[in-house]
């Protein structure tokens, strides 16, 4: 059913890769890519989320599995002939070419008369303000703007699909950050599904439609980002993402159950899960006199770390148990709504707030 | 600040003593080599040009008056009028020299790469079984050649029965023998530069080509070889400039029939002795040479990748 209609889109069947001595990469993947989507690979270094990338691209050959893109088998047809371009960690930018003439090289590899090439080229560094760099050779060039050479040397294509193996992480913050909302809009402006891969989970937040949480060669969990760091299904997934606090929990009567910071009362009663997890801004922090202490799930400890971070402030308290619970705290408050290590405060956590995890 | 350490007096003996023990320093580390440069090469090659304009004495040897007989000599002028014969053989050694070079890439190749496509433990060894028979004596190694190309060997029988040459006759001596010992003895100057070149080669540039539609010899030329230019450049210069004077390979596998300037050269010192002559050719070989580097420099910087070779 080669149609228009999956055009972008990538269906990955069983994919496993091994390398030598055994080391399994890849471990049987099955994932289903939307066209025209932001798709983030997010894991640890070593997790299999670049070999993935390169098995969609073409440079590694999956040793099991089938890989369709745009409604056709490809896990036997070499990188020239997939409608996929890569944006490289290194931007590999040919050093003997400048800047025009990296930009211009897949539509002159593809045989594609010099008149378009300009075109083309010329639009796609407007687009990406790069055209007052045509002529120079991308050593001249700073990261950023490499950067963007890079970008549009794979976009020019017109790709089904554009892959980026962690493009953004050589540049400073303030330049990433520019570059990650760039990214985005010229996702959504061109309508190509872009795979990104990345260790950076602020980086997955802000930019993804969806994100696949990956370890040791498998997906852990895929959905929108949302959800994810919402409703995370394992305990690495809400380590992974962003803070977290996380208790082994033990079933009580009724709506509770044991923690080691006593009994928590949650929503409904607990089955399987054997894991409690809250983020640090779900849990409200008073001064100890002012503890609602009507409500269920107060706890009374002592500040002893609090780290200002401009628009929060993280604090970890003890309590009087001795354990330790992170809690995030915004500064839109007035100044007495902050608080000092050896303060005493009281923290609430909100059933509705706290999620369960199997095992 | 007193006015006596403000003094200009004081200051300028400073700044003299600070001169003194740079200039110390300087000599002390570039001395040494300088000594040596001008006694091993500019020394001898000021007495050669100055051989360069003496007349011939009676057993070759420089004898006064001065005169610019040699140098016309070079250029082809003899008492029987102008002859092509040494512009002929400039051409000849320049053509060697150039065969010898396209001959040696051509085989450097395909044995880098392979190298470097080994296991990194393993490189070290297969690039030693390159050069090693370079440690051997030249003129061993050229004499062997003698053995295997001779009128007797096996390879000849086989040219001989192939028809390629007469019955009787070898593939040595000629120009084919000749070509083919230039290019055994100086394809290790081309293997390790360019072996440094491709061992250290940006491989996500190939698969930058390959995402980017290029396969094959499009590939190749557009991701591999401007990466090994550097490396092709210096193996040209190390191959070309000792091949267009060689002696040894002309003399022992060239037989009489095509003299090389080397060859040339070398003859009118041992042979017929004519040491002027023999100066001023060596002389006009050393500006030749200078010449060819300086063009190729030129040429080198203009592909823009003069950096990292030894040019």
């Amino acid at each position: 059913m080669p149609g228009t209609t999956d055009r972008g889109g990538i269906t990955l069947e069983g994919i496993s890769r091994v390398f030598g001595g055994g080391i399994v990469a890849v471990d049987q993947i099955d994932l289903a890519i939307r066209p025209g989507e932001f798709f983030t690979l997010l894991g640890p270094s070593g997790c299999g989320k670049t070999t993935l990338l390169r098995m969609i691209a073409g440079f590694e050959t999956p040793d099991s599995g089938r890989i369709v893109i745009s409604g056709r088998e490809m896990q036997t047809v070499p990188p020239h002939r997939r409608a996929v371009n890569t944006v490289f960690q290194s931007y590999a930018l040919f050093p003997h070419l400048n800047v025009a003439e990296n930009i211009g090289f897949g539509l002159r590899m593809r045989g594609i008369a010099r008149a378009e090439r300009k075109f083309r080229t010329d639009q796609i560094m407007a687009l990406l303000q790069i055209d007052d760099f045509a002529t120079r050779n991308p050593a001249q060039l700073s990261g950023g703007q490499r950067q963007r050479v890079a970008l549009a040397r794979a976009l020019v294509n017109e790709p089904e699909v554009v892959l980026l193996d962690e493009p953004l992480s050589a540049l400073d913050a303030k330049l990433r950050a520019e570059l990650q909302v760039e990214l985005m809009r010229m996702q959504k402006r061109l309508g190509m599904t872009f795979i990104f891969v990345t260790h950076d989970q602020q980086e997955a937040l802000v930019m993804s439609d969806r994100i696949a949480v990956m370890e040791r060669g498998r997906l852990l969990q895929v959905g929108p980002v949302l959800d994810v760091y919402e409703q995370p299904r394992s305990v690495f997934v809400a380590e992974f993402l962003g803070l977290s606090n996380i208790w082994p929990i033990t079933p009580a009567p009724g709506n509770t159950a044991d923690t080691p910071l006593g009994r928590l009362t949650i929503v409904t009663p607990i089955g399987n899960e054997r894991t409690a997890m809250i983020r640090p801004e779900k849990i409200w922090i008073y001064n100890d006199t002012a503890a609602p202490l009507d409500r269920p799930n107060i706890f009374r400890g002592t500040v002893r770390e609090a780290i200002y971070m401009g628009a929060s402030t993280q604090y970890r308290v003890e309590l009087h148990d001795g354990s330790i619970v992170l809690a995030l705290d915004t500064n839109n408050q007035a100044a007495e709504r902050s608080w000092q290590p050896g303060e005493a405060v009281a923290l609430e956590i909100k059933p509705e707030n706290i999620i369960l995890i199997d095992g | 600040m007193s006015a006596l350490t403000g003094s200009p007096f004081l200051q300028g003996t400073a700044e003299r003593a600070e001169r003194a023990a740079r200039a110390l320093r300087l000599w002390i580390t570039a001395g040494p080599g300088l000594v040596w440069i001008v006694i091993f090469l500019i020394l001898p090659s000021a007495i050669l040009l100055a051989i360069g304009f003496f007349s011939i004495g009676n057993y070759g040897n420089p004898h006064l008056p001065l005169t610019l007989e040699p140098f016309r000599e070079v250029a082809g002028y003899s008492i029987l009028g102008w002859s092509p014969d040494n512009i002929e053989t400039i051409l000849r050694s320049l053509l060697q020299a150039i065969s010898a070079a396209i001959l040696t890439i051509l085989l450097a190749y395909p044995v880098v790469f392979f190298i470097v496509a080994q296991p990194v433990a393993l490189r070290p060894l297969l690039l030693l079984f390159v050069i090693l028979p370079s440690w051997t004596n030249q003129v061993v190694r050229t004499y062997a050649w003698m053995e295997l190309l001779g009128p007797g060997s096996a390879l000849s029988h086989l040219a001989q029965t192939l028809g390629f040459i007469p019955p009787h006759l070898g593939l040595m001596p000629g120009v084919f023998a000749m070509q083919i010992g230039l290019t055994y003895n100086y394809l290790p100057y081309m293997v390790v530069p360019l072996y440094a070149a491709a061992e250290k080669l940006d491989w996500t540039l190939v698969e930058a080509g390959r995402d980017l539609y290029a396969s094959g010899t499009k590939l190749f030329w557009s991701a591999v070889f401007p990466q090994t230019i550097p490396g092709l450049l210096s193996g040209i210069i190390l191959v070309a400039i000792p091949a267009f004077g060689d002696y040894v390979v002309p003399t022992l596998l060239g037989g009489g029939k095509s003299m090389m300037i080397g060859s040339l050269i070398a003859s009118q010192f041992l042979d017929t002795p004519n040491w002027p002559y023999g100066a001023a050719l060596t002389i006009f070989m050393l500006v030749f040479t200078c010449g060819g580097l300086i063009v190729f420099r030129v040429m080198s910087k203009r592909l823009g990748t003069s950096e990292g070779s030894m040019i």
